[in-house]
């Protein structure tokens, strides 16, 4: 196999991909018929109203749940009920998803300790880790010490230390002010930047979704269904002001919302 | 410092009252079962200062500490288990229910049956009355962890002594500890009805000897050093518990 040159993210092996998946509560069907591909360090932003089955979908993806149709491959594997090697999880709830008893250096190095790697490896690649996501200094804290966006960060952190090829985000920012948000949102696109991960973020949030994005995945409808993949043509990096500056960020933005509002609006006799 | 010796003066007032009261009321007492206050003391200056230390109170001791540790780490054990596999917790609830409202002395009499007269009946009962509480409130604590938890800890890939260690019992631990004070509690009155039968030896023995050979004043001292060991014990238990829960006083202090 030749090495491909081809940059457009679509062409490159992909690294996650969802085949006919759906999933459905008993009789409830919240997502049907999704098919995409996620490419190897590409950033794809799934956006869609609440509601409409961007955690479910999310659980698919990890595996932390099975789909009840279709399937989900991560490095070319079929995922099965447990979240594959190389993924790591960010979730939403950074007070319930970081362990209180733990100092925030130990919450960071729990996974690699369960991975074998000795004390001291472990608790210097998690003092690195915390290093990179501005956290040096608060090992030894608690994180209910730390401020919910530095939570977050100890959270990042984590998933960073367990050194993955891609990162999945349940909407990390929802419960932080706009500035920590922001800072966050850059804090990401950096460490997406310098390790080449690739990054999934679920968010409901149509301006986070095409600031952060290579693509947007706009899931809408009941049962949700991809109602389209964006691609999001803006300057790389990113910047707060002068990206959300461009006419491209506002068209991008427009269509997401349009999207969003149709797919929930269309009536059953309408869809394909 | 002045707030601490404010606090400690607030608690103490009563009990200096209620001795100071005692020895006045009781001190020209000629009643043979109320003997003064004063005399009191003196049987507990021979008794418990150190006459009785090794033979009774360090004996007492041991059994309570053995059978408070393996009571303990039963319930832990098996509370965590339980909490973990939820059927099993299912069909285990009314008997652990049952025994849990069956008072220690009941079970004296077949514990005798079963392990003798000796130190291990006595080991057995003080761990039975323990197993409960703690095992109760560790499984109440593992049940109510909140379930991203366990995507943590899937997410993650921990391992299942990693998880059992690291996440579900210092979840559970505030409950955990709930019910091993109350276990602080039931031990000490497990021992001393388990030293009133079977071998002689120990400070319940002591205060049942005393009563029967009409040593009124030894009884008194024994049955009040049983009230100093309970109260020491317990302080020490609360001391321990503050250490280990320090994240979560922390914690919720913060939170308020």
């Amino acid at each position: 196999m030749t090495l491909s040159t081809d940059t457009s993210s679509t062409e490159r092996q992909p690294i996650l991909s969802a085949r006919s998946l759906g999933h459905a509560y008993g009789q409830r069907v919240v997502l049907q018929g999704l098919d995409f591909d996620v490419a190897a360090g590409e950033f794809l932003s799934i956006v869609g109203p609440s509601g409409v089955g961007k955690t479910t979908l999310l659980q698919c993806l990890t595996g932390l749940q099975a789909p009840t149709k279709g399937e989900v491959h991560f490095e070319g594997r079929k995922i099965g009920r447990t979240p594959p090697e190389g993924l790591a999880i960010v979730f939403q709830d950074y007070r319930s998803s970081l362990m209180p008893w733990l100092k925030v250096v130990d919450n960071v190095a729990l996974p690699l300790k369960s991975a074998g790697v000795g004390k001291r490896e472990r608790t210097e690649i998690a003092a690195k880790a915390l290093a990179e996501v501005g956290l040096a200094g608060y090992e030894r804290s608690y994180p209910w010490q730390l401020s919910g966006g530095m939570q977050q960060r100890v959270a990042i952190a984590r998933a960073l230390a367990f050194r993955p090829r891609a990162i999945i985000m349940d909407e990390p920012f929802a419960s932080v002010d706009a500035q920590t948000r922001a800072d966050l949102e850059d804090l990401v696109l950096r460490l997406k930047e310098t390790h080449g991960i690739t990054i999934l973020l679920v968010t409901h949030d149509i301006d986070e979704a095409v600031y952060l994005a290579d693509r947007i995945l706009v899931l809408a409808g009941k049962p949700g269904r991809i109602a389209d993949l964006i691609e999001v043509a803006l300057p790389s990096p990113r910047d707060q002001i002068s990206t959300k500056a461009e006419p491209e960020f506002a068209t991008l933005r427009a269509r997401a919302y349009t999207l969003i509002k149709q797919g929930g609006n269309v009536p059953a006799a309408a869809r394909p | 410092m002045r707030g601490m010796l404010k606090r400690i003066g607030w608690e103490l007032w009563l009990p200096i009252v209620v001795i100071v009261a005692w020895w006045v009321l009781s001190s020209g007492s000629q009643s043979f079962y109320f003997p003064p206050l004063s005399k009191i003391f003196q049987s507990f200056h021979q008794d418990w200062l150190f006459a009785h230390v090794p033979t009774d109170l360090w004996p007492s001791l041991r059994r309570l500490l053995a059978g408070f540790f393996i009571g303990t780490a039963l319930g832990i054990v098996i509370g965590l288990i339980l909490g973990v596999v939820r059927p099993l917790e299912v069909a285990v609830t009314p008997i652990t229910e049952f025994f849990r409202a069956m008072p220690s002395a009941a079970i004296l009499p077949i514990m005798v049956l079963l392990f003798g007269l000796g130190v291990e009946m006595k080991v057995a009962i003080i761990a039975f009355v323990t197993f409960f509480p703690v095992l109760l409130n560790t499984i109440d604590g593992v049940r109510a962890l909140d379930p991203l938890l366990g995507d943590v800890a899937k997410g993650y890939r921990i391992r299942f002594m990693d998880r059992m260690l690291y996440m579900y019992l210092p979840a559970a631990s505030p409950q955990l500890f709930a019910g091993a004070r109350v276990a602080v509690s039931m031990s000490v009155i497990a021992m001393t009805v388990s030293e009133m039968v079977g071998t002689p030896g120990g400070m319940g023995y002591f205060v049942l000897d005393a009563q029967r050979g009409y040593a009124i004043p030894s009884m008194w001292s024994g049955i009040i050093a049983l009230g100093i060991l309970g109260y020491v014990l317990n302080k020490l238990f609360l001391l321990i518990e503050n250490r280990v829960l320090s994240w979560h006083r922390g914690m919720t202090a913060l939170q308020g």
